[in-house]
């Protein structure tokens, strides 16, 4: 396959940054699109250039490190699949693609196409755990949790924390992130204990992060590559009700 | 926790005040449409509705005061949360594709300005500054003529009937996002409310433009 690529590259966060295009033409079609990119960063050591930067771990799609808007869509727009996981055969030959980073003000560019994604780990730090000490595996079964429940609680579980939400959403917000995070521990027993606590101060660090609001549009349902529902995010919406109503009377 | 502190300046809050003061709107519209529509019922229902509405005029202003409340609420949440969704997205994308996004969804700001200053003018047409102010035989403000005469300029209705089309449009999205606001939408609910949406935005543009649309063709020409 032949292929053009624009891709933005920028030096470091102050640098203003700016789309170059390169021809790939050895690309095949078996390639993820990450593998794709490995190709041709080699052709730009190999001819003495910079190659362009991008976020990978995993490559097998659970790690969440991936990052690229592909054609306008984060991930690329196949459903459920991360960047590492797309493959080159859903391209056509002789394609223009286009390939950017998330752009978001919480999601700072630190070098082409890798941004800074610590504002998730602030959320997170701020009530995105279950705090009590765990000692050894507990017995299964030892504490009953309704089939509904835990299954609710696995689909909000399943969020990779990539920040693709984030990155398709029109207003830049992060609410299908954090809802996924709220439910996934609030749906559960164990994290139940907290959950007041947990809402009222991962949404009150998602605001201080600068992230946009949501206006319901889905579109970062779609992308998400895990499936995340947008019913998490009226279920956010409930729980962060309820806790503000909760301790604003003082009840327990 | 300070409860007005956590409503009027958090994310969620704001997305409160959207979803209530909406759905107060969202039902004074569809007051408005049922109560409009008995001009179908002829000059003497219409007129009689009209001044039984003005009969207590205590009532009267507590509605009126109450609709503005919602409205500046509405528009002050908007603008604050329009304002910090720009913020957070200072650099455009190069592509820009919409997904499975809705053009209701994406344009609701701009839907929304254009149905406030169609409410501006059509309180001046109708309520503030009526073009007509003469009676029925009853001496009650007569209501259907001035509506008549009004929808007799195919320029107003049009402007009436371009106007309902934004506000469908807007409720087409409003609707099923306060339930999703207020933290209805789990589960089967939101199939339902995202249908309920779609239709009750249908059912008030038929309504609400029937009416333009039955003078233009005709309709109480016999007052005129």
């Amino acid at each position: 396959m032949k292929l053009t690529l624009k891709i933005w590259r920028q030096k470091n966060g102050n640098d203003a940054g700016g789309f170059v295009t390169y021809q790939a033409n050895d690309v095949n079609k078996d390639m993820s699109f990450l593998e794709m990119l490995d190709v041709v960063n080699e052709g730009l050591i190999a001819e003495g250039k910079d190659p362009v930067a991008f976020d990978s771990d995993c490559r097998e799609g659970i790690c969440g490190t991936c990052s690229l808007v592909i054609n306008g869509v984060p991930h690329g727009g196949q459903k459920a699949t991360t960047a590492c996981q797309l493959h080159m055969r859903h391209f056509q030959d002789g394609q223009t693609i286009t390939i950017e980073p998330w752009r978001a003000r919480p999601f700072p560019v630190v070098r082409d196409l890798v941004v800074d994604r610590d504002a998730f780990d602030k959320i997170i730090q701020s009530g995105g755990f279950v705090s009590a000490s765990t000692g050894g595996t507990p017995d299964a079964n030892a504490i009953p949790i309704s089939k509904d429940a835990s299954d609710a609680a696995m689909d909000a579980a399943q969020c990779i924390g990539c920040g693709a939400c984030v990155a398709a959403c029109k207003n830049a917000s992060a609410m299908l992130f954090v809802s996924a995070k709220v439910s996934h521990l609030g749906l559960l027993p164990q994290g139940k204990v907290e959950k007041d606590r947990r809402v009222l101060a991962m949404v009150k660090t998602m605001d201080e992060a600068g992230f946009g609001n949501c206006t319901v549009t889905g579109a970062c349902e779609a992308v998400c590559p895990k499936e995340i529902s947008l019913d998490f995010i009226s279920r956010l919406n409930r729980d962060y009700a309820t806790a503000v109503f909760k301790s604003a009377w003082g009840a327990k | 926790m300070n409860i007005f502190k956590a409503i009027f300046c958090s994310s969620l809050g704001k997305k409160y005040i959207m979803g209530l003061t909406g759905l107060a709107l969202f039902g004074f519209v569809i007051g408005h449409m049922v109560g409009n529509l008995q001009i179908f019922m002829g000059q003497e229902k219409i007129n009689a509705y009209a001044a039984m509405l003005k009969s207590v005029p205590k009532l009267l202003w507590v509605a009126r005061i109450g609709l503005l409340f919602c409205v500046g609420l509405h528009i002050w949440a908007a603008s604050q949360l329009v304002r910090e969704n720009r913020a957070a997205r200072p650099s455009r994308y190069e592509v820009n594709d919409p997904t499975v996004t809705t053009f209701a969804s994406r344009t609701m700001i701009w839907s929304g300005l254009i149905v406030f200053a169609f409410i501006v003018y059509h309180l001046f047409d109708f309520t503030i500054a009526p073009d007509y102010l003469g009676h029925d035989a009853k001496d009650r403000h007569d209501v259907f003529k001035m509506v008549i005469l009004g929808f007799s300029n195919p320029f107003s209705s049009l402007f009436y009937i371009i106007a309902n089309g934004l506000l469908c449009i807007h409720l087409s999205h409003g609707v099923k996002s306060l339930f999703q606001s207020l933290g209805f939408s789990t589960g089967q609910f939101r199939g339902w409310f995202d249908r309920f949406a779609v239709v009750i935005a249908w059912v008030i543009f038929i309504g609400n433009t029937s009416i333009p649309a039955a003078v233009l063709l005709g309709f109480g020409k016999e007052v005129l």
